[in-house]
């Protein structure tokens, strides 16, 4: 047998009766049924054998085994020699042409021996796979489903696992003889209680997916949750430990043998015939050789698929570039964004320019942004997600993540020009002039270090003043964001803090480095309503007090009225409309903006709420989607042919702001309305159909760009 | 709700007015033994009722307790006390098999649309399963599942995907479809359009209003975000620190709310109108309501005496009792 291959059909197999029985169980017999849709595709789609064979290790270690069990499997039939024939003119002989591997103390041929003992090698260590990775992996199902039996069985795996494995092997070859596969069997239970161990933690991370509640709320029993929803999960460990299982049962075989409890004498193990080999190491080195070898290489083969098996996809992408790559990407935009004289801009000033980004591979994610924050004032970028707003705020700081790089235009910055800035430049802009807020505060805090140990560390770092001084510094600024306790607050670790504590605390962190600008990542999403007012208040205050501007990211368009002196709403990776707040929340003049404004049920009080809210038909485009003309046009209620060209931003009429709609103007005059569909659903959706449009489903790569999105959030 | 105690003395015969989910004085506490009893409960005598084809929602901070009277009701959580009694039987306490036969009538749709849908299976594994365990045979339950999907505005070909093939709001859909899809009485909707964008939001709370127009169905609706609430609901009830605040029909409690907290909380809700949203702003400034990180629990006391402006000693040490003002029931001893 293969080990790499094995394991799964025989797991595929128990899962398959399994779920017959639980299903039988729940729901009455119905014989010939077949759970098709649970387990199809399991373990061929999850443990794609692409991963398998795109380790060159892999495909050895595959061939190899392969190679061997054939070998011995077909052995009666090729071999030249029986394991038992004596052949004393050639005693411990070397290779010869009559015995290709030579031949130990008896005249016997190695090759013939080595064949001989593989299979049952092979094939011993497989029942310790199935039984050590079998009964772990039953015993961690069984403890994720309930609180009280998980502290029995840890309790007694804690046991097993204080065992002296090694005693009790031999105690067992004491009481029942050199029976190999039953010793292999005990192996196998020793180990179980580690495998347990490992598969536990993910077993319970499992049973608190939503969709176990959501099979809970459905009645599904627990044998069924396990078997249906926590076992798949569970395969990728499965047979990445089935791997590293079966060198280890080899070696442990190997060992006995070693020491003299391998299978009855003449019959041939590998352990065996080291163990012979190493009688003759001085006269007669090259015995140990071929065994040696080959036991040693099986093991290889063995961990190398464990180790292909077991390497996430993704582990090589690193959440943020090496330095190597920023350098490079640097030099590449630098070239990118055209040599324009950068205009000196006023102190305090953020100007960007036609700013574009897009991925290294020429997909764009931004394209040609521009607006300006002024000193003390607060701009909201505002959109869904998909729409490019975090792109954009996180070009500012030169954090775009990797494989994502500044493709045109300027971002002008006390005359200096960031776009495509070298790493060493944007270091000295970061934080000191240019800071970051982000949605998730417990993600910029660590939790391994007190709040006043970060927050003393990174004045010291940003200001260059000594301790004393800086944790006089780290007291003010934490009374600065209004924690009242400042001195107890520099004490705790962050997961002491509520929530809102931590997102003032990471404002106090922004602020360290006396920035003149902040970017603020939807910095108040994942807090309560009446924390977010707080936060905005005190972002407020700290704009008015010290001339602080911010680039506030946000799909919240009451935090838009809330806070933001101008506003840019953007689509699809443009700027679709932009000016001041209340001309553009009051008066929008882009479809896009009068649709959000109508879909959002804040806009609405409960005496005049709606029967049913605006909705936007559809999804944001996918960039590569993104057609030549409006990008909105598929959504809008009011698209028309002029749609089709291309469209400029062009002047709106109210103060300095911008529109991208080749209608606004007639829309304007017309005051027209983003109407509600009043038709109920199930009478539009043929319709409407468009809207999850067939092979429009967002495919492989699109999703990785998203969550290229979400992680740099 | 608690309003309609006198109701809920008829234990035995259901009345043709009886609501169809009645939570009475409702207890969880977290962990076991000594530790759980001194630590406070996440949800601390909570009292209300649903009726048939009533949208009641459940508003509240983050560990107000609102999730967990939602896991309570559908069985994950275990009640340390109080009943919860649906279509008048007792189910507080219900067995496994029990659940399963109310699991029909009482589905939930969870908040992220990104876990709450096995991505191991695909849709349509998903979808059939609650009917697979009720005995519809695989080739009949693929049919549902392919006209649910449609119903709720996906093309039939996704009964062979898998959720990572799908947006956010697109798994939403779906996740609605899988808990309507063996034609329940009452959904659970804990924070099912939280995680949506505005567009997406509002296509999904359209089609729970479709839904429930459609199929008479209840919904308890748990968010915190009391403007979408009031889009849904009847009824509302507000939570603080497990405790029922207020509670009322929507409007009367969005427009003209009682209980400070409630105020604190309808005037934090930020309106996309600046010249509106400036004075709701300066309103709620004068409020005066101070922040979370200030307060400690209050054993004894109105678990909101520590943020209220107007707490004075009666608040810190008598738990005030729900009672009649206007049309709503308020937790407070000066409204």
């Amino acid at each position: 047998m293969i080990p790499s291959v094995a394991p799964a059909p025989v797991a595929a197999d128990a899962e398959d009766t399994a779920t017959n029985a639980v299903t039988d169980t729940t729901a009455g017999a119905r014989p010939g049924r077949r759970p098709r849709t649970a387990f199809a595709g399991l373990f061929s789609r999850r443990l794609s054998a692409r991963r398998l064979v795109a380790s060159p290790g892999a495909v050895a270690g595959i061939t190899w085994l392969v190679a061997l069990v054939v070998a011995s499997l077909t052995a009666p039939w090729w071999l030249p020699y029986k394991t038992e024939d004596q052949d004393f003119t050639a005693v411990l002989s070397g290779p010869t042409a009559a015995h290709w591997l030579g031949t130990d103390e008896l005249g016997r041929d190695l090759l013939s021996r080595i064949c001989a003992a593989a299979a049952g090698t092979l094939g011993t260590s497989l029942i310790t796979v199935i039984v050590g990775v079998g009964l772990g992996t039953i015993l961690a199902m069984v403890a994720a489903a309930g609180v009280r039996t998980e502290g029995v069985i840890s309790r007694a795996t804690e046991i097993m696992m204080s065992l002296p494995g090694t005693v009790i092997i031999l105690a067992v070859i004491g009481a029942v003889g050199t029976n190999i596969p039953v010793i292999m069997a005990i192996l196998g239970v020793l180990i179980s209680a580690g495998i347990y161990r490992v598969m536990l933690g993910q077993a319970t991370a499992l049973q608190s997916q939503l969709y176990v509640d959501a099979a809970k709320v459905d009645g599904v029993s627990a044998l069924g949750i396990s078997m249906r929803h926590v076992l798949p999960g569970l395969s990728n460990t499965i047979v990445v430990q089935s791997a590293l299982i079966f060198a280890v049962g080899m070696l442990i075989q190997a060992g006995l043998a070693f020491i003299g409890f391998g299978p009855p004498i003449p019959q041939p193990s590998w352990g065996g015939m080291i163990q012979g080999a190493s009688q003759h190491v001085y006269d007669a080195p090259w015995l140990m050789v071929p065994t040696g070898a080959v036991l040693a290489l099986t093991v290889l083969a063995a961990n190398a698929i464990g180790n292909a098996l077991g390497k996430s996809p993704n582990a090589s992408a690193s959440h943020l570039p090496s330095a190597a790559e920023r350098r490079r990407r640097a030099a590449a935009s630098a070239v990118a964004s055209p040599e324009a004289p950068a205009v000196p801009s006023p102190s305090g000033r953020l100007s960007v320019r036609g700013l574009s980004v897009g991925v290294d591979g020429g997909t764009p994610l931004v394209t040609d942004v521009s607006f300006d924050v002024g000193q003390g004032t607060v701009l909201g970028l505002v959109g869904e997600s998909g729409c490019g707003k975090t792109m954009t705020a996180l070009s500012l700081l030169g954090l775009l993540p990797s494989g994502v790089a500044v493709t045109g235009g300027q971002i002008l910055w006390d005359g200096r020009n960031l776009a495509g800035a070298p790493e060493g430049v944007m270091e000295g802009v970061r934080g000191r002039d240019i800071a970051l807020i982000s949605q998730e505060p417990m993600r910029a805090l660590d939790p391994m270090f007190t709040v006043g140990y970060q927050l003393v560390s990174t004045v010291r770092r940003l200001r260059g003043i000594g301790k004393a001084e800086a944790r006089a510094e780290a007291l003010g600024l934490l009374e600065k964001v209004g924690i009242v306790d400042a001195a107890r607050i520099l004490r705790t670790y962050p997961h002491q803090i509520s929530g809102g504590m931590a997102q003032r605390v990471a404002i106090a962190l922004a602020l360290s480095g006396r920035p003149r600008l902040l970017v603020a990542d939807e910095p108040t999403t994942a807090l309560d309503v009446t924390v977010q007012a707080e936060i905005l208040s005190l972002l407020r205050t700290l704009v008015k007090d010290t001339g602080l501007s911010v680039v506030m990211v946000t799909h919240d368009l009451g935090v838009v009225a809330d806070i933001c002196d101008t506003v840019a709403v953007m689509y699809a990776g443009q700027v679709v409309e932009s000016g001041r707040t209340a001309n553009i929340l009051d008066n929008p003049r882009h479809p896009y903006t009068l649709a959000l404004l109508a879909a959002d049920p804040h806009a609405n009080t409960a005496a005049d709420m709606p029967e049913r809210l605006a909705t936007i038909n559809g999804q944001v485009p996918q960039p590569k989607d993104w057609p030549g003309g409006c990008r909105f046009m598929a959504r809008c209620q009011f698209a028309g042919s002029a749609c089709v060209a291309p469209v400029p931003l062009v002047p709106s009429g109210s103060d300095d702001g911008v529109v991208r709609c080749v209608k606004a103007d007639e829309l304007a005059v017309e005051g027209l309305e983003w109407v509600a569909t009043d038709v109920p659903g199930h009478r539009v959706l043929d319709v409407r159909s468009g809207d999850i449009p067939s092979g429009d489903i967002p495919s492989g790569d699109m999703r990785s760009r998203d969550n290229v999105e979400r992680d740099k959030a | 709700m608690s309003v309609e105690t006198a109701a809920r003395q008829d234990e035995t015969v259901p009345a043709p007015g009886q609501p169809l989910l009645d939570v009475a004085d409702l207890v969880v506490r977290y962990g076991r033994g000594r530790k759980a009893a001194a630590a406070p409960a996440a949800v601390d005598g909570v009292s209300f009722s649903i009726r048939p084809g009533e949208t009641v929602g459940l508003v509240g901070e983050s560990g107000s307790g609102k999730s967990t009277i939602g896991k309570a009701i559908l069985g994950l959580e275990k009640c340390s006390g109080g009943s919860i009694r649906y279509n008048g039987t007792d189910v507080t306490h219900a067995s496994a098999a029990r659940r399963r036969e109310l699991g029909g009538e009482l589905r939930a749709v969870f908040q992220d649309p990104n876990s709450s849908l096995n991505p191991r299976q695909t849709i349509g594994a998903s979808l059939a399963e609650p009917l697979r365990i009720r005995g519809v045979a695989a080739g009949e339950a693929r049919q549902r599942a392919e006209d649910m999907l449609v119903r709720v505005g996906l093309p039939r070909e996704a009964v062979d995907r898998y959720p990572g093939q799908f947006s956010g709001g697109q798994r939403q859909r779906i996740a609605v479809a899988r808990a309507l899809i063996c034609e329940p009485r009452l959904v659970v909707c804990d924070e099912a359009v939280s995680a949506l964008d505005l567009s997406t939001q509002a296509q999904v709370l359209n089609l729970l209003a479709d839904l429930r127009d459609e199929r008479g169905l209840s919904y308890l609706f748990i968010a915190h975000d009391i403007s979408v609430v009031q889009f849904l609901a009847q009824r509302v009830v507000v939570l603080y620190r497990g405790q029922v605040m207020e509670s009322g029909p929507a409007a009367a409690v969005t427009e003209s709310p009682h209980h400070p907290f409630t105020q604190a909380l309808v005037a934090a809700s930020p309106v996309p109108r600046p010249a509106e949203q400036a004075e709701r702003r300066q309103k709620r400034e004068a409020l005066g309501v101070r922040t979370a990180a200030a307060a400690a629990a209050a054993p004894g006391g109105c678990p909101f005496s520590q943020r209220c402006p107007l707490a004075t000693d009666l608040c810190r040490t008598e738990r005030p009792v729900l009672r009649t003002v206007g049309a709503s029931a308020v937790a407070c001893h000066y409204a």
